[in-house]
């Protein structure tokens, strides 16, 4: 059975044309760049020229670029980095829908004596400006909030919030894992200070990350060792995958239009037509200021994980935020954040799609899912069927 | 993902007697929306006061819908007494086995089970006992102490995992250790408080031991253990079953009984090995 993948806000497939550009790193060039020889300097001019692929696709230079291991990486990169250069200043900031890479990183760091601010958003998973505005002071030492949220695709207003942020010389990073490669980035209309990526969102391989720090921005190492990538990250360079990353980010570049017309048309068919055909369904999130490719649909009265698992019958695969797929007992607390009520949260599923899925595979979720629904609800002891109209 | 076993998939994916049950004579409901799973299960009786029908409604993830689909299968012909000594452990087995995250579901089963009998016997439905200590799931402290005894919980993560208290803001870990202390401590400081043993009282103290503590966690395994002797503080016993042929049984003797027999007996015991 082919899979019918739309969960590609998990992870996303190594695109063809990527594996190809990466498989020389392995067995041919696979010199050390830090080598004075030839065979592994060569090495080190294509990283540079990946760098400079991915500085492009973000506007960046590519001296910007430091390239490590994952967005959580980055992530952990971008706040310690900070708060090393900042040791007197013992405030932090960041939302309450953050991925785990800093929400927990902001709990622990509370735990080690910061005061710590977690924003507030409202039902649609938009941001409390006025709530951000006045609880930052001359003791913020970072301010993290995430570019588009990756449950529910919702995008925060970066440019306002970097506004405010640069005024008050507060250092601001930014979580953008979800949406590189899927909603146009410029960090030269856009004052973020850090701006953390991970490749195997935007069909590289697992494995490689990057952190874009704007010049200027002060910095203090987190991963300490050898001089790579100008002494801001040691450790030696995940050659090969660089070398993916870089021929990623033309990939993504080239089907930036694409994502955001045909890729955004299948995601609001699959929204529309199961929201029409199951009753007691609605969307979590705000529908305009949302990634084109992700859709999280709430079912009430159904559990998430049974929904996916008959989902898996079928070869479909997607993602839940609900309790019981992620061995912790409470619904996501992104969908918390937002007030989504339990009824609803337990039953929400990610749909998120990418340049790879057809109508078919959209016909095919409008086709099997319904029933499930159904099925599921006939079993709940809370579903008492719709109102028949009068 | 979770490693579900096949049983559980098929409990799952083809869940048998799910409904109600018009006129039922037992009902029992547990578990909330808010909590991510919910059960009512429904059972009627023939004129043996055999279960003749047993049916449930779930809300909630694979295996919550399996141990309820499990459980109905289990109930079907049994009387209320058999039926009242279904445990959380038999419908896990039943299912050959959850992971151990889940173990609250095959709990709900069994709490829902113990609901529809004390509905049947006509009692008013207890209000709940003892003071709430998980807010987050409104679980109880004589709850907690009841799943810490009857599944020899040493740990808050496993409390979490079998009854979900202390699965949500934290704030109870406290309170939950506290109550894991006390029952241990019960445990161990029952037998302790006892004054010198005679003979005859030590005897016996290792039989109840061998009976209730060490034979049944051997019998787990295949095993089982025979008391053949005790002179002074030596206990002389005999393997049989898997135990015996197992290289390993010097060191499940060594680590296990003797400790086990240290704990709740007297620290100067010394086990022997007899051979057959």
């Amino acid at each position: 059975m082919k899979p019918i993948y739309v969960d590609n806000n998990a992870t996303t497939r190594v695109a063809p044309e990527v594996v190809e550009a990466m498989l020389p790193y392995f067995s041919d060039y696979y010199g050390n760049p830090s080598s004075m020889h030839t065979f592994g300097g060569t090495v080190g001019q294509y990283i540079n020229e990946a760098r400079s692929k991915l500085a492009a696709l973000l506007g960046a230079s590519p001296e910007e670029i430091v390239f490590t291991s994952c967005g959580t990486e980055s992530d952990s990169t971008a706040v310690m980095a900070t708060l090393r250069s900042y040791p007197d200043k013992k405030h932090i900031i960041t939302s309450r829908v953050e991925h785990p890479a800093i929400k927990n990183l902001y709990e622990y760091l509370a735990k080690t004596g910061y005061r710590v601010t977690f924003v507030p958003v409202d039902s649609k998973g938009l941001l409390d400006m006025d709530f951000l505005v006045s609880s930052l002071s001359k003791d913020t030492a970072i301010a993290s909030f995430m570019w588009a949220n990756n449950e529910t695709g919702v995008i925060f207003p970066i440019d306002e919030i970097a506004a405010i942020l640069s005024e008050r010389g507060i250092v601001f990073h930014t979580d953008a894992v979800q949406a590189v490669g899927k909603v146009p980035i410029d960090v030269r209309k856009t004052r973020v200070d850090m701006l953390s990526l991970s490749g195997h969102k935007l069909h590289a391989p697992k494995g490689i990350g990057a952190l874009y720090v704007r010049k200027g921005t002060k910095f203090s190492p987190f991963l300490i060792g050898g001089h790579q990538e100008k002494g801001r990250r040691g450790g030696t360079e995940n050659a090969a995958s660089i070398i993916g990353l870089g021929r990623a980010s033309e990939f993504v570049a080239a089907h930036m239009e694409e994502e955001n017309t045909r890729v955004r048309a299948l995601r609001d068919k699959l929204e529309t037509q199961l929201t029409q055909k199951v009753p007691s369904t609605f969307i979590n999130g705000d529908r305009q200021q949302r990634l084109p490719n992700t859709s999280s649909i709430a079912f009430e009265f159904v559990e998430g994980e049974s929904i996916l698992l008959m989902m898996n019958e079928f070869g479909i695969c997607a993602s839940s935020g609900s309790a019981c797929t992620s061995g912790s007992l409470e619904p996501s607390h992104v969908l918390r954040a937002m007030g989504v009520p339990f009824t609803a949260a337990h039953g929400t599923i990610r749909f998120s799609l990418s340049i790879y899925n057809t109508e078919s595979d959209i016909d095919t979720i409008i086709e099997k899912l319904p029933p499930i629904i159904e099925r599921l609800r006939t079993m709940s002891p809370f579903w008492k069927g719709t109102c028949a109209a009068a | 993902m979770w490693e579900y076993t096949d049983k559980v998939k098929d409990h799952f994916l083809n869940p048998r007697n799910v409904g109600e049950i018009e006129n039922p004579d037992g009902v029992g409901e547990v578990g909330s929306l808010a909590c991510g799973d919910a059960l009512t299960l429904y059972f009627k009786l023939d004129d043996q006061k055999r279960i003749k029908e047993a049916k449930f409604k779930t809300f909630g993830c694979a295996s919550a819908i399996a141990s309820s689909s499990a459980l109905t299968e289990m109930l079907i012909g049994l009387t209320l007494e058999e039926a009242e000594k279904i445990t959380n452990d038999n419908i896990a087995d039943y299912l050959g086995g959850l992971p151990k995250e889940k173990m609250h579901c095959s709990v709900m089963g069994r709490e829902a089970l113990e609901k529809a009998i004390t509905c049947y016997l006509g009692n008013a439905e207890k209000k709940v006992e003892g003071e709430i200590v998980c807010e987050c799931f409104g679980v109880t402290d004589i709850q907690i102490e009841r799943a810490v005894r009857e599944n020899h919980l040493t740990t808050i993560e496993e409390v979490t995992n079998y009854i979900k208290a202390g699965g949500g803001c934290g704030n109870c870990h406290d309170k939950i250790q506290a109550i894991i202390n006390t029952v241990l401590g019960k445990e161990s400081s029952a037998v302790k408080k006892a004054p010198t043993l005679t003979n005859i009282q030590k005897i016996k103290l290792i039989e109840q031991t061998l009976e209730r503590e060490i034979k049944p966690a051997l019998n787990k395994d295949g095993g089982d253990i025979e008391l053949v002797d005790v002179s002074g503080n030596t206990v002389q016993v005999r393997l049989r079953g898997t135990c015996a042929s197992c290289r390993k049984s010097q060191i499940t003797l060594k680590n296990y009984v003797e400790t086990k027999l240290r704990e709740l007996v007297t620290p100067e015991l010394v086990v022997e090995e007899v051979s057959l």
